[in-house]
């Protein structure tokens, strides 16, 4: 598998190219159903229209308030959710449409590490069979090889040897998300996509995972999705951020980029609206009015517009698109 | 206005002293909150922050005395409000001052709303409780109360019921029931940590507005400490049910003594830095059950712990004006007292 540094290798050379997975116009709707017949009266654009790369060995944060998609993006990725529209491209292949079998076979390099680790860990299950069991599912191999991979996953996301035997309820929130991030990584996946991975967790305790990510990153080569709600761990972990609003992506851009000069006016008030741990800095803050719109029915063109402290005329007409303002810093808005 | 509020000593609105809040485990008395004594000042904001399970909630559970009957139980200790013991009263008599006098926020606004009942129901039951008051006048005063907490369309809100509302709003409605009698204490227990960031900050400066204009005293639980440097002006640091830290809000951030609170400090991701490392806690908070015995109860995951950490329990202490640390590091430089 290649380095990091791969960034300068010519492109399509065979099929490592410098982009792990590439995302084209995708769209997830959820019908709405209705009436005495259940008929599809709507649609709940959870994604709609979004289009971003990872680049192999990099963190792609995804950001954004509750109900923005963020979730649903990285469910669909995954496969776990049919996509509406748009194309998928993982290590060079259209994954969009494949099921069955080859679908199977890609699942083996793209994991997920869930928000609850208490909801997420099968709790009539020992954690050795609950690490074992993606292994098992995908080759052959003794109980003992079995039993040495587990323990040596068990040893990767620093936990005691004897846990192999208890059950989930025996650990706490902390210890649990490493269970789940052994799981995730049984298989030496390419991609994981980590859904609010530390979300349920104490500071404390959300450092710890936090720094075991990055190191497990570094030692198996690894390329995250790292899906959260909260700014500053986003920032902690990502190399390049991408800033969802109701189901589009506002803001992309490298992360320092993106502190130091947010574009977009949503972006603007997200990172003025979080609390800064130093009494002394007080903040000039942004505050938005009101709650996100159900995307049901969302707004009609910006969907950030009716928020919006600089919102002009042409913004409820028509939807601004994504477009690079500056290098490597694309922004989906009027202003620019 | 602290530095003029210092010049007259004001008599404290809240004082608990040597509070001891104890949960029965199969037959066992277990101290969640151990040996806990501190003041609120008139128009203060106090905030208690801890990891989960550190004994914030059951506190402030114990100061409203609102703790789940036959299981948890107050041991010792009093709790002073405006100069009556809350502790000695009967449950007639503290509903007279609940509600009222003080008043709490909880931290789903979810589960803390009654899912059959109106919004107006739910906010004229605290005014029929406290005030005399005819339907038609708490049906206005919910619709005023509404509309202070910044609910747009309060008329037609006041008869919708909770599932019709955001998080956001009902966490706002929460906020009006709790202020409805203007009270003089509010408790908010983890007041925006179910909200996003960018209600967070609604929230939060929606709290701090009443604040300044009901003169009201606040104390706010919470884990996030951005939160704590935003909004408060004396904070209590907890650790397994005892207070290890208390000062300033300024002094907290820029000088923490305590080992607990120096390394809850370094855990938190920073916009401002580029650290690669976040600094990190080995082990969790103990369990009731698994308390240590005696000693520092955060002895064992302290990394500066030495041997008689394990054997001595420190007691809170200034180190310096008004900044009280729970350490042995700090109780043996105790005589240098006034170096700065």
């Amino acid at each position: 598998m290649s380095t990091v540094s791969v960034h300068k290798k010519e492109k399509n050379s065979s099929s490592q190219s410098e982009n792990l997975l590439e995302i084209k116009n995708l769209k997830t709707y959820y019908p709405v159903k209705g009436g005495f017949f259940k008929r599809i009266v709507g649609n709940v654009k959870a994604v709609d229209n979004i289009s971003f790369e990872i680049k192999r060995g990099e963190t792609l944060g995804l950001v954004g308030e509750s109900g923005c998609g963020k979730s649903t993006a990285g469910r669909t990725i995954l496969r776990l959710l049919k996509p509406t529209e748009g194309h998928i491209l993982f290590d060079g292949k259209d994954i969009t449409r494949v099921s069955g079998k080859s679908l199977r076979e890609i699942r083996k390099d793209m994991q997920m590490v869930f928000q609850d680790p208490y909801a997420s860990l099968n709790p009539m299950q020992m954690v050795g069979d609950i690490i074992a069991e993606p292994i098992y599912n995908f080759s052959r191999k003794s109980k003992d090889e079995l039993k040495r991979e587990v323990m040596d996953l068990l040893d990767k996301v620093g936990l005691p040897p004897d846990a192999y035997y208890k059950y989930a309820h025996e650990f706490s929130g902390g210890q649990r998300q490493r269970i789940g991030i052994a799981r995730s990584l049984a298989l030496r996946p390419k991609l994981i996509i980590a859904d609010e991975p530390v979300s349920a967790l104490d500071v404390s305790v959300q450092s710890q995972v936090l720094n075991l990510l990055k190191d497990l990153q570094k030692e198996f080569d690894l390329t995250f999705l790292f899906i959260a709600h909260d700014l500053s761990v986003v920032k902690h972990m990502s190399d390049r951020i991408g800033v969802m609003y109701l189901g589009n992506m506002v803001e992309i851009s490298d992360k320092d980029d993106l502190y130091a000069e947010p574009l977009h006016p949503y972006t603007q008030a997200l990172i003025s609206a979080i609390p800064s741990p130093d009494p002394r800095i007080k903040k000039e803050r942004i505050i938005l009015k009101g709650d996100v719109p159900s995307p049901i029915n969302p707004p009609s063109g910006c969907p950030f517009h009716p928020r919006c402290p600089m919102a002009m005329e042409e913004c409820s007409k028509s939807k601004p698109v994504l477009k690079e303002v500056k290098p490597a810093h694309r922004v989906a808005c009027h202003l620019y | 206005m602290s530095t003029k509020k210092s010049l007259i000593k004001e008599a404290p609105l809240l004082e608990v002293k040597n509070l001891e809040t104890a949960f029965d485990i199969e037959g066992t008395d277990y101290n969640a909150v151990d040996n806990v004594s501190f003041t609120v000042k008139p128009r203060q904001i106090v905030g208690v922050v801890g990891e989960s399970g550190c004994g914030k909630s059951v506190m402030s559970l114990s100061i409203m005395k609102l703790l789940p009957k036959g299981i948890g139980k107050i041991k010792s200790g009093e709790v002073i409000f405006d100069g009556i013991n809350l502790e000695k009263m009967t449950e007639s008599q503290i509903n007279k001052i609940r509600g009222k006098d003080v008043s709490m926020i909880f931290q789903e606004p979810m589960t803390s709303l009654n899912p059959v009942f109106t919004i107006g129901y739910q906010l004229q039951e605290v005014l029929f409780n406290h005030m005399k008051i005819t339907k038609k006048e708490a049906r206005q005063r919910a619709i005023a109360l509404l509309k202070s907490v910044g609910i747009s369309r309060p008329e037609k809100i006041v008869d919708e019921y909770p599932h019709q509302l955001s998080g956001g709003m009902r966490q706002r409605v929460m906020i009006a029931i709790a202020i409805a009698c203007q009270p003089k204490l509010l408790i908010a227990d983890e007041p925006t940590t179910a909200l996003d960031v960018t209600v967070q900050a609604q929230i939060l400066e929606l709290l701090r507005e009443i604040q300044s204009v009901n003169d009201m005293s606040v104390i706010l639980i919470t884990h996030d400490l951005g939160v704590i440097a935003e909004m408060c002006d004396e904070v209590i640091v907890m650790y397994a049910g005892r207070i290890v830290e208390r000062t300033d809000v300024d002094t907290l951030f820029h000088n923490p003594k305590h080992p607990y609170t120096t390394l809850l400090m370094g855990a938190i991701p920073k916009m401002d830095e580029t650290e690669e490392r976040l600094s990190s806690i080995q082990g969790i908070v103990p369990s009731l059950t698994n308390m240590p015995k005696s000693g520092c109860r955060f002895a064992h995951r302290c990394p500066k712990a030495m041997p008689e950490c394990f054997t001595i329990t420190p007691k809170l202490e200034d180190v310096e004006q008004g900044h009280e640390v729970a350490c042995l590091l700090f109780e043996t430089s105790k005589p240098k007292e006034g170096v700065r």
